[in-house]
């Protein structure tokens, strides 16, 4: 019986030649990381172990992105103690500001994580890294001090389920449309403990930005992992930033699926997810009228140059509504640069939109533009549970850029093609 | 280690950020977290309830985020014990980590009603429902999960582990 990537990759992390679905492993991690809210924790659980230094002063990664440039004297103090600590522990991957971005974007750009790697972050949108054809999986502080003393963690090996993505994309269709659809389908609980593996010509087809926003949200299935074999549009990606070898693999022919699924995607139009859950889909033409104050186009999710590039494909020459807030989040000061390059910061701003510095900001009610009570967003983002953007009675609904930027311009959930 | 106490009630898809909200987590201190403990699904949960009182709650309990906060809150506001359907992964994870018991039964968690008085057998999974005379059993843990329950969390069971190489 063949392997899955997901078992191959687990595999060649152990002694072993081979794992299968259910058994319980110790894995060797090739990256830990953590971020502003989740490494104050899992620091003073690493004292306790009572070990004096990290298992590898490279392999040891922390951003500060949830609540940086620090909103607010408590969030100041839990950046500084993890500051100190990757001083006394001379990290070589800690992110100061200003050098920082929204980690997931962060680390595929740096080229810290790459195909075949097994990585474990305090962050549940690790998974992003499974676009690469890394095992990428989300993990709690504790994990993380136990990570970053042993370089090992605990896993049961998944089950995978195979989705397979055929046909021809409508317009303004992306793969932030495919993945909520997905969603949609199968539910927040879906993929419970799975691994989602993500293929189809489709894919092959997708660029690396789309596909990470793919990963990105096999979370919000209660997936895993989100895993897309690697081939010629990763290596182009990680090839001009690996600075270490990596290892491409792809499931067997034979490999044992829980679930194969397949999608015609020229059914698929641009999707919503309407509050509380990303499971809650519409086509956009099934919307209705849903009025906005607020509109997000940035975070892990959708802030790369590929999605500011669509924001500025639709505002370009255009004016936000009146009264309506457009705040635009690039994810890391690489893309920043890049936007500005290309002119992208200009459109936004003529459009009457605020432009930020990289943060996570919003996307979690951090800072950077909270929700009042009874006030509406449509966002880029990836969660839209209940006070997920601010006050428990704001409500979130989650889209692609090109829908989110022709709303902010209409006042009103649309799809972009109202507005070009 | 005694767990019994009264049932609180919820529904399907309880996630992180009603469980412990983003605003209250630029700290990490666990008594400032209990205080917010389930805030934005029920405001005065932590008034109300008593020390060893159980969550009961349906399918896929703690999806979201990673943040450990979430089972650190409960585990310090005095809750004994979670019960559901299902758990999402990264929660059933942290709580293991932390050594907040939790248990996956869909009998239980469709039995028991709100104000029941529960008592539990963690290591046997058997859950007794003292108001309804009913029993109902989880299930039980993998081996490897029971040892890092016994050791008191993955914490200590590392260190475990690391004397043992010195
Ligand atoms: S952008 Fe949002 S989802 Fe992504 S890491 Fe930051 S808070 Fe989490």
């Amino acid at each position: 019986m063949g392997m899955t990537i997901a078992e191959k990759i687990l595999a060649a992390h152990t002694e072993k030649d081979e794992v299968k679905a259910g058994e319980l492993i110790n894995a060797q991690l090739d990256i830990v990381l953590g971020n502003d809210v989740t490494t104050p924790v899992a620091i003073k659980e690493f004292n306790k172990i009572g070990l004096t230094e990290v298992f590898d002063k490279e392999k040891v990664v922390i951003v500060p992105d949830h609540f940086t440039p620090n909103k607010d004297i408590n969030s100041a103090n839990q950046a500084k103690f993890i500051r100190e600590f990757a001083e006394a522990q001379e990290l070589v991957n800690y992110f100061e500001i200003g050098k920082m971005g929204i980690e997931h974007c962060l680390l595929p750009e740096q080229g810290l994580v790459l195909p075949g790697d097994v990585i474990i972050g305090a962050d549940s949108h690790t998974c992003t890294y499974g676009a690469l054809g890394a095992f990428a999986t989300g993990v709690g502080s504790t994990d993380m001090a136990a990570g970053m003393a042993t370089g090992e963690a605990w896993f049961k090996v998944p089950e995978s389920i195979k989705f397979i993505y055929q046909g021809e994309l409508n317009p303004w269709v992306s793969g932030k449309d495919l993945i909520l659809y997905t969603i949609g389908d199968i539910g927040v609980d879906g993929a419970l403990y799975k691994a989602m593996e993500f293929t189809g010509e489709v894919i092959e087809n997708l660029s690396m930005d789309q596909r990470f926003t793919m990963s990105n949200m096999a979370i919000e299935a209660g997936g895993k992992c989100g895993l897309i074999a690697p081939d010629q549009t990763t290596i182009d990606y990680v090839e001009e930033r690996a600075e270490r070898d990596y290892t491409l693999y792809e499931s067997d022919a034979d490999a044992e699926y829980e679930e194969v699924i397949e999608y015609d995607v020229s059914e698929i139009e641009p999707q919503v997810a309407f509050p509380h859950l990303p499971e809650n889909t519409k086509g956009i033409s099934e919307v209705g009228e849903v009025e906005i104050d607020q509109a997000v186009i940035g975070s892990c999710t959708n802030g790369r140059i590929e999605d500011l590039r669509i924001a500025a494909e639709v505002l370009e020459g255009k004016q936000v509504a009146d009264n309506l807030r457009l705040i635009i989040l690039p994810g890391t000061q690489e893309i920043s640069k890049q936007a500005m390059r290309e002119g992208l910061f200009e459109i936004f701003i003529d459009a009457g939109a605020a432009v930020s510095t990289p943060t996570c900001g919003p996307c979690l009610g951090g800072h950077m533009g909270i929700l009042a009570k009874g006030e509406r967003a449509i966002a880029t983002t990836n969660r839209n549970f209940v006070g997920r953007m601010g006050d428990p009675e704001s409500e979130v609904y989650l889209s692609n850029p090109a829908v989110a930027a022709a709303s902010a311009i209409k006042g009103k959930i649309v799809s972009p093609e109202e507005v070009i | 280690m005694e767990i019994k106490g009264q049932a609180w009630k919820y529904g399907d898809d309880i996630d992180t950020d009603v469980i412990i909200p983003a605003r209250y987590l630029n700290t990490s201190d666990p008594a400032e977290l209990a205080k917010y403990c389930l805030k934005d699904l029920d405001e005065d949960f932590v008034t109300k309830m008593n020390e060893g009182d159980l969550i009961v709650a349906a399918k896929n309990f703690g999806c979201g985020s990673s943040r450990e906060h979430a089972p650190l809150a409960i585990k310090a506001a005095g809750v004994s014990c979670v019960i559901a359907k299902s758990f999402a992964r990264i929660f059933y994870r942290n709580a293991i980590n932390i050594g907040l018991p939790i248990l996956e039964s869909v009998e239980a968690a469709e039995k028991i009603e709100e104000g029941d008085e529960i008592e539990v057998d963690i290591d046997s999974g058997e859950i007794n429902n003292l108001s309804k005379d009913e029993v109902y059993q989880a299930e039980p843990f993998p081996e490897f999960m029971q040892e890092l329950i016994t050791a008191g969390g993955l914490i200590n069971y590392v260190s475990r582990k690391v004397d043992s190489n010195e």
